[in-house]
């Protein structure tokens, strides 16, 4: 007696249905920008602490004796301390570079704080993307903390990327040199807007982001030039600091310039992070904001 | 007459791979890449058992393995299912030239799986944006991520096939019950 005899519906049919399913849920996501939704719940309470244990675990096995030899109290303390370094850092950075920058932009934006002062909450990265092709990963914060889609997140130097998805305990982040990623932003020693996109083959081959559309006429831009988010983006706040100019080079059109650039941050080894829980507003402030 | 209780305690059984293999994959295994990747353990769950125990089981394997995918890629969402649920189809029409002693085929059909769901990946979310240097892609991700799950998928495999075993035996028992 053969088991296919017990489900008597052909192995074709049922294809055809899981595929027109599938199609569905593409169709569905693509047009109501609906993602997961009644599966988030399963996530929430069933790997999200799952996945904080075993990364508990292979934190204490993988990384170095110091971890390992301490006892819980220490570690804990340790990751507070770490989380307020990397905030502290941020801090430093802002004033430099606000400092260097006052100035010139006060005169000419009339404003009177250009890197604001943002709320942060740390967070912890607990999982990485399956996937070999994207750079994204999950934290262990979420919509119980606050976090909300489009929000901005930060390591210790700079931009790391933004939260695309939100359950109740996590949430997950896109890496800015993730291939689909791509920011407005501003060169800061010309005021020249750029786009900054991720590449995969640029990470692999020097760990470097393209830069693209740079209007530069007067070859003003050299290596070295810092790189931060455009007061013109859509969903990144002004002012943080992406990495520096490596290259540049003229387009085949003699009009933009294209290079790249090396991200602060390192994505290789990052653990903490920081979400910004201010977003950018934007909408009909458009308008107004011209005057 | 459909008999619940080995149902029950198959999708239990595979269930908990599907979780522990998507846990291991997301959790360990990110500490543990090789020249960049990491192995991709849902595609040898997938394609085991979808020559382990042909198209149905296949399908619903990698529907739920793709699943989960989606739900941390965050992409397209259902894309991932698609891909898997045809890549447990696909295996699932081998199941005929399975036998267990064998690993030379099961090794094979994993690594052909895994260059398929590469391609899959690349013309849909690389090939579309004008990205056509595939000789790169191969080198630097694909290759690489197909190797790496060749020699996981070795021992991976041995562990999924006992848990087939179990699986039979319980479907076996309780045919003999009733015939």
């Amino acid at each position: 007696m053969r088991r296919k005899n017990r489900n008597r519906i052909p192995s074709k049919i049922i294809l055809a249905v899981m595929v027109l399913v599938c199609i569905i849920l593409l169709f569905t996501s693509y047009v109501v920008n609906f993602t997961s939704g009644p599966i988030h719940t399963i996530a929430n309470y069933l790997f999200v602490p799952m996945q904080k244990g075993i990364d508990y675990v292979g934190n204490t096995l993988f990384l170095n004796s110091e971890e390992s030899k301490t006892k819980e109290e220490l570690l804990a303390e340790n990751e507070e301390l770490r989380i307020k370094v990397n905030e502290l850092t941020d801090q430093v950075n802002n004033m430099e570079l606000s400092q260097n920058e006052l100035e010139q932009l006060q005169q000419l934006y009339k404003l009177d704080q250009l890197y604001g002062n943002y709320e942060k909450t740390g967070a912890r990265i607990i999982a990485k993307n399956t996937s070999n092709w994207f750079n994204s990963f999950t934290i262990n914060k979420g919509s119980s903390d606050g976090i909300e889609v489009d929000m901005n997140v930060i390591a210790g130097s700079g931009l790391v990327g933004i939260v695309t998805d939100v359950g109740t305990h996590y949430s997950i982040v896109r890496a800015i040199i993730d291939d689909t990623s791509s920011v407005s932003s501003l060169i800061t020693s010309t005021n020249d807007n750029c786009i900054v996109s991720g590449s995969l083959k640029d990470m692999t081959n020097d760990n470097m982001i393209l830069l693209s559309n740079l209007e530069d006429a007067n070859d003003a831009v050299k290596a070295g030039d810092s790189v931060v988010t455009s007061n013109i983006s859509d969903k990144y706040l002004p002012g943080l600091l992406i990495g520096y100019v490596t290259s540049v080079s003229d387009d085949d059109n003699h009009l933009t310039k294209s290079g790249k650039i090396t991200p602060v941050v390192d994505f290789k080894h990052l653990q903490d992070v920081l979400v910004i829980t201010t977003k950018k507003e934007t909408g009909d402030v458009g308008v107004e904001t011209s005057n | 007459m459909l008999e619940w209780k080995p149902l029950i305690k198959k999708i239990v059984i595979i269930a908990l791979t599907i979780i522990v293999c998507y846990l291991l994959q997301t959790c360990i295994f990110s500490h543990l890449s090789l020249a960049n990747v990491t192995p991709n353990l849902l595609v040898i769950v997938t394609s085991s058992f979808g020559f382990m125990r042909g198209r149905k089981d296949g399908m619903f394997v990698g529907f739920f393995c793709g699943l989960l995918l989606d739900l941390s890629a965050g992409t397209y969402f259902g894309m991932y299912a698609l891909i898997f649920l045809l890549i447990g189809y696909l295996n699932g029409l081998f199941s005929k030239l399975f036998y267990g002693d064998d690993i030379k085929l099961p090794i094979v059909l994993i690594a052909v799986s895994d260059l398929l769901y590469s391609f899959v990946v690349y013309i849909v979310l690389f090939l579309v944006k004008g990205k056509f240097d595939f000789l790169f892609y191969l080198r630097a991700v694909i290759l690489p991520e197909v190797v790496y799950t060749m020699l996981v998928s070795i021992f991976l495999y041995l562990i999924l096939y006992k848990l087939n075993l179990l699986i039979d035996k319980e479907d076996k028992r309780s045919h003999s019950r009733f015939v």
